[in-house]
């Protein structure tokens, strides 16, 4: 649905990146100025790349050798900024039509427009003016206004960036809906782990303008060394499983993860349901030698040694493989070669917490 | 009663200078819009050319501006003889010439505020319209159009008020003609000329006055009303 490659310079920052992108929610991930927004904006028309080529649904909207540019407003692509950039002259009903306005009429109708309303929460708000809206409710009028523009591919810029945490809490659910309801290809720029693990379906992971990692979202989040590259200590590993029973008198969950069999706080889910847990690295033990008993940890799973990832500030980052998944745990430099570390050797790993992605 | 009785001079003047100033701020004002929008975005070859050429009104004396309206828009001046020639439109010694000769006058400053509003636009919500589907136009139309209207109103009305005081061009291009082209401040300075007249200036100096509050007072009111519009929730 989506393909890009292209090079862009920019005073000494030099942009050399490309990624596919098809149903679902791609990721763009990366700490700020590895190139996620130039990257973004070049695929929305706002600028036009010195070179490559950059394809929507089939069609090129760029295409540096043979000199092809389309402009942005014939390339049907809903742009969700950071800022939401709201029209301040036009009430939120105004805003939300300005896209269909413009759109072909007849085919590929697509969403329409009292189901987005519903979808976002924003029917309370049709007739106020943006000047007057909260900042969760800005952001969810810009995206309803990116979709109902029918476009063949939204791009949200860290939606969620301008928010606090309250205001991300209120959004996220929404963005979730919008994930599952359409078939619309998503483009999400997020510095931000927790949003990825959630939303994603899909990664890329630049890094000073490339691309240094790409893959479905359970994989790419379990390499070693992204922590590292968002710039912050919350890599982890996110596991996509099956609520098995409720234990309501202590407050868990039992669900079935692809590393095995999980004891989680919280009740969530009926049974068979799908949830996302978020393991972090910080939080995952290494004991060799036999199964470790009198731990208070509930969740001790047996694996192997997968990869070691380099050093970085007295620590490593280590992949087990677990069940049929894996577990990323970050242990000291000092312990990893104290225990004989490698890869292949079989381990036990201690999760001493494991959380529901949200 | 007799005081508030305008003569049918003073009525000619006052009506003539309304007229006169109205026409020249409609008729200019989208040539305003389009001058101020290439100075405030354009990025072309000649663009300080343009700006100096559309302040030089305000920098020249106006007796040098009507002078060079007489050569180029005078009945045998190139620009004046082809109009008279094609459309029949003919400015020397006419009321045409005196709108003309004001909107001249009044440019500088109409583009000057309308060029402040534009290049007060966030482009980024410009941006925004065109991922939309909005082409060039129709951004400029829905969206910039609409957002610097307060400075579209504030130079119409600057460009009214230099309108209604403009003397020394309109006097040189098209003479002092009563009822044809003796504006206001003309009828003033001819009354002035006369003994005795000093009466009927100040009468009409009080109705300048009050013709350029009241412009003033107008133009205030719409502006803070379409302020209003796109700030209140």
């Amino acid at each position: 649905m989506l393909d890009v490659a292209i090079r862009h310079r920019l005073g000494a920052f030099d942009l050399a990146a490309g990624f596919t992108a098809a149903g679902g929610v791609t990721a763009l991930f990366g700490r700020s100025g590895s190139g996620k927004t130039t990257l973004v904006n070049a695929i929305a028309g706002l600028l036009r790349p010195d070179a490559g080529r950059i394809v929507i649904g089939g069609v090129p909207v760029f295409d540096g050798a043979a000199r092809l540019f389309v402009p942005k407003h014939r390339r049907r692509i809903g742009y969700v900024f950071q800022d939401a950039r709201l029209f301040p002259h036009l009430n939120v009903r105004q805003n939300l039509a300005y896209g269909r306005w413009f759109a072909p009429r007849g085919a590929g109708d697509g969403i329409g427009f009292d189901a987005v309303v519903e979808m976002l929460g924003i029917g309370h708000l049709l007739a106020r003016r943006p000047a007057g809206l909260s900042g969760g409710e800005t952001q969810r009028v810009a995206i309803g206004r990116a979709l109902l523009s029918r476009p063949k591919l939204l791009l949200m810029d860290e939606p969620l960036a301008a928010l606090d945490d309250a205001r991300k809490a209120e959004i996220l659910p929404f963005l979730e809906r919008l994930r599952d309801a359409t078939t619309v290809p998503v483009v999400y720029v997020s510095h931000s782990l927790a949003e990825v693990a959630r939303l994603a379906t899909r990664v890329v992971v630049m890094e000073a303008g490339r691309v240094v990692a790409e893959g479905t979202v359970g994989d790419v989040l379990a390499r070693p060394g992204l922590g590292a590259r968002a710039g912050r200590a919350e890599a982890g590993t996110l596991l996509v499983a099956s609520v098995l029973s409720h234990d309501a008198a202590h407050g868990l969950t039992t669900v079935d993860s692809p590393a095995g069999r999980l004891i989680v706080p919280g009740v969530a889910g009926r049974p068979g349901a799908a949830v996302r847990l978020h393991v972090p690295a910080r939080d995952v033990m290494i004991a060799t030698g036999p199964a470790p008993e009198g731990l208070s940890a509930l969740n001790i799973l047996p694996g192997t040694v997968a990869e070691i990832g380099a050093a970085a500030g007295g620590s490593v980052e280590v992949r087990i493989a677990c069940g049929s998944g894996f577990l990323l745990s970050r242990v000291t430099q000092f312990s990893a070669s104290r225990l004989g570390l490698a890869p292949g050797l079989a381990v036990h790993a201690i999760v001493k917490s494991v959380a529901l992605a949200e | 009663m007799d005081f508030l009785t305008l003569t049918e001079e003073e009525r000619s003047a006052l009506l003539l200078s309304l007229r006169v100033s109205t026409v020249a701020t409609l008729a200019s004002l989208p040539a305003g819009i389009l001058v101020a929008y290439l100075l405030a975005r354009g990025r072309f070859h000649g663009r300080a050319l343009l700006n100096i050429l559309v302040h030089l009104p305000l920098v020249l004396p106006p007796v040098v501006t009507g002078f060079v309206l007489l050569i180029l828009f005078g009945r045998r001046g190139p620009i004046g003889a082809f109009l008279a020639e094609h459309f029949g439109l003919v400015f020397s010694f006419r009321w045409t010439g005196a709108a003309l000769a004001a909107a001249v006058m009044g440019f500088p400053l109409m583009v000057r505020a309308i060029r402040l509003s534009i290049e007060a636009v966030d482009r980024r919500i410009e941006a925004a319209a065109g991922t939309l589907g909005a082409s060039r136009i129709a951004v400029f139309l829905t969206i910039t159009l609409p957002l610097i209207l307060p400075g579209i109103l504030a130079g119409a009305v600057l460009g009214f008020a230099k309108a209604m005081g403009e003397f020394g061009a309109t006097i040189t291009f098209v003479s002092n003609i009563p009822g044809e082209t003796r504006t206001l401040p003309a009828a003033i300075y001819t009354f002035t000329q006369v003994p005795g007249g000093d009466w009927n200036a100040m009468r009409l100096t009080i109705i300048s006055v009050v013709v350029s509050v009241a412009a003033l007072a107008i133009s205030e009111w719409l502006a803070r009303r379409v302020a209003r519009r796109i700030e209140a929730g």
